[in-house]
């Protein structure tokens, strides 16, 4: 478990949701049928830490109780439960720098003391306000290894250089480009890959199909599909079978 | 290898358009009013005869998951909730699904929700993965605008998909946390009876299904249960997403057939190990919950559940971390032990407690600063905390643990003999250079 503790001096007194965001908050509350409008409080605090330049104060949390009419600690409850509710105030760029397992083994570490080098220990807030980071768990992307969110976008494939580039970049308000930060695509091998190549996967040849395969048939004996189990005749891999040509209608 | 005529997911990368009319080129929404028409019986028989087991770990057939809905609607409406909060460690497949291929994620809810006489159905996905997030609720709407999903849509099935998010908490990646999470409560898991199928999302009948084993289904449909369950060996059936991580030369996500061996798999898509073959030291097949195999039992082992069950480990989520001869275990297991002691949602004793006493022990065999007889008191205390909780977090917080011990015990020995005799002559050593 995660200790995690309000900074009640911070958060001021008051909270106010942006005028634009009424309009969200009504998509979220639509989701949920009308007795069950409690199950929208993630995504509430959500948005009202995007309000609150990045951190969820007390006040906010009053804020979306009274909205849901839920009480007050059933909020809090949430809100200290779920790790991306950030209960003292961060940077306008908050990098969340991924520890975990096949991030470190592809060298997260040397990524930590980079962040720690350019802007301080983890959760310090630099003087311009302009950035902090933190170490967060496994964020999803580990093919990408080495990566970190910064506020919505996922930054993959770092190195330390790449990674202190972008942080010099973020301080001095230049653009910085989210993705891969090598030559690939998205999740693909880096230099390119030879699967997905066969043009007919995309040109519509899949959609020649004119009825589905397996249709029912009159009641018969139970076949051994219907049980659950492959036939004991099933083809493996190494002797493998295409559909029939009489599925198939060119 | 697995022929590119043989793949479902035919964005991957996202080298082409997610949206309705590229996705509709690539096979999509094809013949789905058929499948629907055909009724709930025909699907979960056709599901179940091509062999689809669970793709979010556990390898449960989803087909026989899906039959223990009630067989009609009474007073509750049924529902459908997709995990797609995807946060094993090593894990990253649902993702390109969610923002690459959409549509096929879309599709094969309506058709799961018609198979269990549902209509309505919430996709739970990661709080961290915003862009994901954007990208299928554009898809959504993208469908609702065409009248493939809604009221009174083309297919002829009322069906209402909604997309809801987290805030980064593991834990609600097991079923009943997440629907508790669903509900806007914390994410702490329910007891076991009663089954979501019974009384799951806000106590109505409820299935939870993997992204994965969701999006494949209506490919599966189209192309007949024999030609999935064609791939693979008996019982472990398909094509499955693998996700590469780790000291490999090219780490990637693709998809192969189930029972490809480890060799062909690293070999064919990853450019091999980091160092040559000779350099592998172990490999954790399945996300960071299984436990780990030495270089040796998995080279030319089948990646599919029975084989990785027989070593000792699983295939979990298909996340492949590979680990090669310049790693430091003791420290990885470490920092997996850190991650389970951060995540326990802190409802059962032996899992708050023991995952951070377990990491905290770890953390000093890292540096060797323990006794021999200390390796035996933490497998003892993983064994107390296994099977001794309400959730699995229990026991993938022990799994890695016990992999190591197992395996590797020798090297933790060793690092205790280092810290423990040579002292003297190390400090020796550092007054000789100075």
């Amino acid at each position: 478990m995660a200790l995690r503790r309000f900074d009640i001096e911070a958060g001021g007194h008051s909270f106010a949701f942006k005028p634009e965001t009424e309009e969200k908050i009504a998509f979220w509350r639509g989701k949920y049928p009308a007795d069950k409008q409690r199950s929208a409080v993630i995504p509430l605090l959500w948005l009202a830490q995007k309000d609150n330049g990045g951190w969820l104060s007390e006040p906010a949390m009053r804020v979306v109780a009274d909205m849901l009419e839920m009480p007050y600690i059933r909020v809090y409850e949430v809100a200290t439960f779920y790790t991306m509710f950030r209960l003292q105030p961060v940077g306008k760029f908050h990098i969340q720098l991924c520890g975990t397992t096949p991030c470190q083994l592809r060298g997260a570490e040397s990524l930590k003391e980079v962040c720690t080098r350019e802007i301080g220990k983890a959760m310090y807030v630099t003087d311009d306000q302009r950035l902090s980071w933190e170490e967060v768990e496994c964020l999803g992307a580990c093919t990408n290894a080495p990566m970190a969110q910064i506020n919505d976008d996922y930054f993959e494939d770092l190195t330390a250089e790449s990674l202190g580039q972008i942080i010099s970049r973020l301080r001095n308000g230049a653009d910085v480009t989210p993705g891969p930060q090598v030559d690939r695509v998205n999740s693909a091998p880096e230099g390119g890959t030879s699967v997905l190549s066969d043009p007919k996967l995309f040109d519509g040849s899949r959609n020649s199909l004119s009825a589905l395969p397996n249709l029912p048939k009159p009641p018969g004996p139970a076949t051994p599909e219907a049980t659950g189990q492959p036939a004991a005749d099933a083809p493996t891999n190494t002797k493998r079978e295409e559909p029939s040509s009489k599925d198939i209608k060119s | 290898m697995l022929q590119d005529k043989d793949r479902i997911f035919t964005n991957l990368y996202g080298m082409y358009s997610p949206e309705l009319d590229a996705a509709r080129k690539r096979g999509a929404w094809h013949l789905t009013k058929e499948m629907l028409d055909l009724g709930p019986d025909w699907l979960c028989d056709q599901i179940k005869a091509s062999g689809l087991r669970g793709r979010g770990g556990a390898g449960f057939p989803t087909g026989l998951k899906w039959t223990f809905m009630p067989k009609e609607v009474r007073d509750r409406p049924h529902y459908l909730v997709v995990n797609a909060d995807e946060s094993e460690p090593g894990t990253c497949k649902d993702r390109e699904i969610m923002r690459h291929d959409p549509h096929l994620l879309i599709e094969g809810c309506m058709v799961a929700s018609r198979a269990m006489r549902a209509h309505k159905c919430y996709v739970y996905i990661r709080g961290e993965y915003i862009a994901e997030r954007h990208a299928l609720e554009k898809a959504v709407k993208e469908a609702y605008e065409a009248r493939l999903i809604g009221q009174n849509n083309l297919n002829g099935w009322d069906f209402d998909l909604y997309v809801h998010h987290g805030a980064g908490a593991y834990i609600c990646g097991e079923e009943t946390a997440l629907l508790e999470s669903l509900e806007g409560k914390k994410g702490q898991p329910r007891l076991k009876p009663p089954f979501p199928a019974n009384a799951g999302l806000y106590g109505c009948p409820t299935t939870v299904n993997n992204v994965e084993s969701i999006a494949v289904v209506p490919t599966i449909l189209r192309r007949g249960a024999q030609w999935f369950a064609g791939f693979g060996r008996p019982n472990n059936s398909g094509t499955k997403l693998f996700c590469i991580s780790g000291h490999v030369n090219k780490p990637c996500n693709v998809e192969e057939e189930m029972s490809v061996t480890f060799r062909e798999l690293i070999e064919t898509h990853c450019g091999g190990i980091r160092g040559g073959w000779d350099n592998l030291k172990a490999v954790i097949p399945g996300g960071s919950s299984v436990p780990m195999v030495p270089a040796e039992q998995i080279m030319d082992a089948y990646m599919d559940f029975d084989t990785l069950r027989d070593l000792k480990s699983g295939l979990g989520t298909a996340a492949v971390i590979v680990m090669d001869k310049q790693t430091d275990l003791i420290k990885a297991i470490a920092r997996l032990a850190y991650f389970y002691k951060h995540e326990s949602c802190g409802q059962c004793t032996p899992c708050r407690e023991g995952t951070g006493w377990m990491w905290r022990v770890m953390e000093r065999m890292v540096r060797g600063e323990a006794t021999h007889d200390e390796i035996d008191t933490l497998l003892d205390v993983t064994k107390q905390v296994e099977g001794h909780t309400i959730c699995a977090l229990g026991d993938a917080a022990a799994w890695p643990i016990q992999g190591l011990i197992r395996h590797f015990r020798h090297e933790i020995e060793e690092r205790i003999n280092r810290y423990r005799a040579p002292r003297a002559f190390v400090q020796g050593a550092t007054v000789a250079a100075e």
